[in-house]
């Protein structure tokens, strides 16, 4: 642990690397403003100091000062402002930095470690994790540094001017951060039990207004509400605690401030009056500057007691941005490596095995010859590496052993672009990019002209609907297509598809989110799509796969059985059965009904 | 903002407490530099020696005292206000909400409304509770401040007035430009946000189509501005802490000046320029206090805006009385659309057009059509969630916006699409179509939906408990169990809204048999996918693109309409003596 976090450390140091002379240039700059707002108090006491009684004043001494004082001033001024816009450089630009390299190291990773982690939680790292990293770490360390220095050079400076009072100060001020632990302490509990009220309301709320059509459906408003006020009742009971608890903070300090600031004009005061035993000058200006530094002297304390907890925070959250950034990347294209072009659209694994863990494995021993333009289809239930096997012939994932080559050439030893650029892909996870209906449909192709875009959706059967959305081609669809349906975002892929066809097809579950008929009529258009292409389909609608040249059957990583519809019904193995539960009940409702 | 002070109403006193308090708080703040000064002036170089001066602190140490008692009690109303009004709000805005149409529903999307209802809310809470804590003492501080300098002398008073101003024009300068620019710099972020999660979810297709350089560049690009709108406002507000600073001290050097000048014509004292002094530094800190504390009120403001969106949305739908001699009777449900019409808030093509049939009171309408045709917009219509955009739906010989919601809601058992079970046990699910139903009413409706082996297969029947969304349970279970839900209230009309999808053939040929066999015969509308579901109805409507091309039975569509025969053949080849089609 205690490694790890020193190589976070060593991570960071890298990272921020490029702007060392930024960062030194922050401390400079902090230095300074310390230094100066800590001179300011003891300039204005010794001008104090010189207004005494009437007749006695030396305006030109005092006007002397004055210049001092401000040049001091406007340092100040200068030094806080460029401390200020250093540290915004560093940050931003290591936020900015760190962003890209996640983002561009996402690109490049393995699809093996994108499926193993949510998108939540990656997406949590580049945006959240980076944005506590850079507040906790890097503004934090400019605030721990200012605020140790500012806390050291007053106690330095108060020391120096008058120690008896520099101890009262020294002693009292921590009273202040018991008090304000031992409420946040007690408030703790409090707050938990807030959040998890909270939480059981948020998740009421998610139910009903998340089903509210069910609710009116059902005219079940009051009901809801009835329990909707108890939980709110019991929210505001624990919520007025909790607030009134956790806002005891600032007028406590507040008040032993104040009890600090008393005491130092007790002491400040009694020896003006009756001597001090020290061997210093003491005097009302240098009490004035004394006070000043009383009321501040407790901020950099509470300042810092926030950072120290956010610093960890930081680290944490740099641990897990890193754990992106230095995952390993996707092996590169070997450097022998050629360019498909436009391929003709022969594919043959041979004995390709794969698997994550040697103990499972997830492809074995497949043998698969498909010349082009012919219609593979493969079938087999859930987990039978249906999936995993059109992943391997996108290279999303590398086999563990086998061969597959394209036109008789080894894909790993063709580049990457070139051989995906070769195959165009349906999913059943429908994605829809933020932007408009036309950018999406023209992903592949983002020169199409208009026609070439309304004739694919034709093909597609998509123009209908799309013709229905408030603006037509020109509907903004958010992140996840907002309000289209499961079936209308597969059509809009379809139509993504069905505008840039290379050689060679994979159609992944594509139709099952959408109804026979509809399916039926991009059938058509499929089949208008495949001729001449290499195509592997795959589906658990058996009626989709019929008129396939050959149809592989897969069974736990394996192919049990392959051939045409018509042989592997004749088979009746595994391929029949399959084929029988899936109509069995069909047909005999149909023709019972017939019968009546 | 306005409209939703109405929510503070009931704890007016304590909104009104919780500033006096502060304001209270504050004025014992400000007598603080007067009393240092009298120190100085009496205690120290007037000569009135120790006993004075202890005092004079005990004096201070009271006024700590005070300032805090009111302080925690100002706190404790605010709280109570603060609170006070967000559960009220919540609570309005969850009613309102519910009772919102389906198209604004629609319009909003449920994440939005959750969000405006929790976080939004929350926000808006803590806004109301810094407001009444800070808004009466930070100002008065600073004006109290000043107005004691005028006390002290005319001419300092006039140096703080003008310092004053010359520090609200740059605080609020600064977040005048500042504010907007941090809206940008997060609407960039949420870009930013917006582009990493698309690469994720969509990262099989852009290495498929070749696209991560493009994502890249997109990133870069948006990753760039984003961090340029930042530097650029951070480079502005950067200014308030040196420019205050600045005004603050060059203001105490003009103030010593004169004071100097002053004191040397015996007018003022040593100690009351020291009191000037820290009413300086007083005013300093509270200046900035409200600067945080003013945007955390425009981020409130912004809530508030958003709440107040969803406040006012109109009811949309059209709510007539009933004519004269217009009763709308409980027994037997016809149900007929004359030439009716339906969009989706102003879309190019209606998602129903020109609609007409009549479903009589105990028939059985069965409605296909493929993905979009219009199918759900029609059955939606006979509960009036929506409103015809022309033509009428008729209920009883009465158009349903003339019923009343309530009534006609009533009258129908709905079972939508999405399986939705409740949190509670099942029985409580089952209750939902009828609050009072008796356990064998329960039964009864469980039995007809087909759902008997669901309760039988759990290990405390009714009493069973389902998760939140009825996760406990599969799909198919979900969907008998939703059936029973209808049910029970014996509806007069029950739509089934493609809700036998997850059942499988046998199952939902014997659902279709059992509600043929009700005794109180529904009107019952079944939206199917599949022609096996409803091929015993009374009368198929087919729809294709919101129009209806088909109205007959089975036989009849199979002779008379191609699309009909399209669909049922996809579905059974094997019946199809010509040819082949998939």
């Amino acid at each position: 642990m205690k490694t790890r976090r020193k190589g976070i450390f060593g991570r960071i140091l890298k990272q921020l690397a490029p702007y060392k002379f930024w960062v030194a240039g922050a401390l400079l700059f902090a230095t300074v403003t310390v230094a100066g707002t800590l001179a300011v108090p003891i300039f204005f006491g010794r001008i104090i100091d010189m207004i005494t009684e009437p007749g006695q004043i030396d305006l030109r001494g005092i006007c002397a000062e004055f210049i001092k004082t401000g040049a001091a001033i406007a340092v100040t001024c200068l030094s806080q402002w460029l401390m200020g816009v250093i540290n915004d450089h560093i940050a931003y630009n290591a936020v900015a930095d760190i962003r890209r390299e996640a983002f561009e190291k996402i690109q490049r990773l393995p699809l093996a470690f994108l499926d193993g982690h949510s998108v939540g939680d990656i997406v949590g790292r580049v945006v959240a994790d980076v944005e506590q990293f850079s507040e906790g770490l890097l503004m934090g360390f400019t605030q721990l540094f200012t605020g140790v220095l500012t806390i050291a050079g007053t106690l330095g400076v108060m020391l120096y001017i008058n120690w008896v009072i520099a101890l009262i100060v020294f002693v009292l001020t921590p009273l202040s951060l018991l008090v304000a632990k031992f409420i946040s302490g007690r408030t703790y509990s409090m707050f938990r039990e807030t959040s998890e009220v909270r939480g059981e309301q948020t998740a009421f709320i998610d139910e009903m207004i998340g089903n509210v059509k069910v609710v009116q459906a059902f005219s079940h408003e009051d009901e809801n509400l009835e329990k909707f006020d108890a939980v709110n009742k019991r929210l505001t009971k624990v919520s007025v605690k909790s607030v009134f608890f956790s806002s005891l903070v600032n007028p406590c300090t507040r008040f032993l401030n104040s009890l600090v600031y008393a005491a130092v004009a007790l002491a400040g005061a009694l020896m003006l009056v009756n001597g001090t035993p020290l061997p210093v000058a003491f005097s009302v200006g240098i009490l004035t500057s004394l006070l000043s530094y009383a009321n501040q002297y407790a901020k950099p304390f509470n300042e810092i007691s926030g950072v120290v907890a956010e610093l960890q925070n930081a680290i944490a959250c740099a641990g897990r941005i890193y754990e992106v950034i230095d995952q390993p990347a996707e092996t590169p294209d070997l450097p022998s490596a050629e360019s498909l072009g436009r391929a003709r659209g022969d594919v043959e694994l041979k004995n390709v095995y794969f698997s994550y863990s040697p103990a499972k494995s997830l492809i074995s021993d497949v043998c698969v010859k498909a010349e082009a333009g012919r219609r593979i289809a493969i079938v087999g239930s859930t987990g039978c590496g249906k999936t995993t096997l059109i992943n391997l012939l996108m290279r999303f994932y590398d086999p563990v052993s086998g061969e597959i080559s394209v036109d008789g050439k080894n894909i790993l030893n063709v580049k990457r672009q070139s051989l995906r650029s070769n195959f165009a892909m349906v999913l059943q996870d429908v994605w829809i990019k933020s932007g408009t209906v036309r950018q999406n449909i023209a992903l592949g192709k983002p020169d199409a002209t208009e026609e070439e875009v309304i004739k694919a959706a034709k093909a597609a059967d998509a123009h209908n609907f799309i013709m229905q959305l408030p603006q037509g081609y020109n509907t903004v669809l958010s992140e996840d297509g907002g309000n289209l349906s499961q079936g209308q975002k597969q059509l809009l892929c379809i139509t993504r598809v069905m505008l840039a066809v290379p050689p060679m097809l994979i159609l992944d579950e594509a139709t099952s989110s959408i109804d026979t008929r509809t399916e039926m009529r991009i059938q058509n258009a499929f089949g208008k799509l495949m001729e001449g292409r290499t195509c592997f389909i795959v589906a658990h609608r058996l009626s989709t796969v019929q008129n396939s040249d050959l149809i592989l059957v897969m069974d736990d990583g394996r192919i049990v059985e392959r051939g045409t519809h018509k042989e592997l019904l004749a088979l009746n193995g595994f391929y029949a059965e399959l084929f029988n539960s899936r109509f069995k009940e069909n047909r005999q409702t149909a023709v019972s009904e017939i019968k009546k | 903002m306005r409209k939703l002070l109405k929510y503070l109403k009931n704890y007016r006193a304590q909104a009104v407490t919780a500033p006096l308090f502060k304001f209270i708080e504050a004025c014992f703040e400000l007598f603080v530099p007067v009393i240092v000064a009298a120190i100085i002036d009496n205690g120290v170089t007037g000569g009135r020696g120790t006993g004075y001066i202890v005092y004079a602190c005990l004096i201070l140490i009271a006024l700590g005292f005070a300032g805090l008692a009111a302080s925690v009690s100002a706190q404790y109303f605010a709280a109570r206000a603060a609170v006070g009004f967000s559960e009220e709000l919540r609570r309005d805005l969850f009613r309102k909400m519910q009772s919102l149409p389906y198209g604004c529903a629609d319009e909003l999307g449920t994440p939005k409304m959750i969000t405006r209802i929790t976080s939004d809310v929350n926000q808006l809470q803590s806004g109301v509770n810094l407001v009444l804590r800070l808004f009466m003492r930070s100002p008065f501080i600073v004006f109290g401040a000043t107005a004691m300098a005028f006390a002290i002398s005319a001419v300092a008073g006039g140096i703080f007035a003008l310092s004053v101003g010359a520090l609200f024009i740059i605080v609020f300068a600064v977040m005048f430009v500042c504010v907007p620019l941090y809206k940008k710099a997060q609407s960039r972020l949420d870009g930013v946000t917006t582009v990493t999660r698309e690469s994720l979810t969509g990262a099989r297709v852009i290495r498929a189509f070749c696209k991560e350089d493009d994502e890249i560049s997109e990133f870069r690009y948006r990753n760039g501005n984003l961090k340029k709108s930042q530097i650029f406002v951070g480079k502005i507000s950067a200014l308030t802490n040196p420019l205050t600073y600045a005004i603050v001290n060059v203001t105490i050097i003009v103030l010593l000046y004169t004071g100097a000048v002053q004191v040397g014509e015996g007018v003022l004292t040593q100690g009351k320029v020291i009191a000037l002094y820290n009413y300086m530094s007083q005013i300093l800190v509270e200046l900035i206090k409200l600067a945080n504390l003013i945007i955390t009120v425009t981020k409130s403001f912004a809530s508030a805006g958003r709440i107040s969106e969803v406040l006012e949305m109109q009811k949309t739908l059209i709510s007539g009385e009933p004519a004269a001699g217009e009763v709308f009777k409980g027994a037997g449900a016809e149900v007929e659309f004359v030439n009716v019409c339906a969009n989706y808030n102003g879309g190019e093509v209606n998602a129903l057009d020109g609609i007409s049939f009549t479903a009589e009171s105990g028939q059985t309408i069965g409605i296909i059509g493929g993905t979009g045709s219009g199918k759900t917009t029609l059955v939606n219509l006979i509960p009036h969630f929506y409103d015809a955009v022309s033509g009428e739906v008729l209920v009883n010989g009465i158009n349903v916006n003339r019923i009343g919601d309530e009534k006609l809601r009533e009258s129908c058992g709905i079972v939508p699409q999405r399986a939705v079970l409740f949190e509670g046990t099942l029985r409580e699910n089952i209750r939902w179509g009828k609050n009072d139903a008796t356990d064998e009413e329960i039964m009864q409706a469980i039995k007809t939906a087909q759902a008997e082996e669901v309760v039988a297969s759990k290990p405390s029947g009714l009493d069973e408990r389902v998760e939140q969304g009825g996760k406990n349970f599969s799909g198919g279970q979900r969907q008998r169990l939703t059936i029973a839900r209808a049910l029970v209230k014996k509806p007069k009309i029950l739509i089934l809204d493609d809700s036998a999808s997850a059942l499988d053939y046998a199952t939902d040929a014997a659902l279709n048999a059992s509600l043929e066999k009700l005794d109180y015969r529904p009107t019952v509308f079944i939206v199917s996918q599949r022609t096996s579901s409803i091929r015993r109805a009374d009368k198929i409507l087919v729809l294709d693109g919101g129009k209806l091309v088909g109205t007959g039975t089975h036989e009849q569509l199979l002779k008379d309409c191609a699309l009909y025969r399209e669909i049922h053949f996809s579905q059974f080849p094997e019946e199809d003596g010509n040819e082949n089609p998939a």
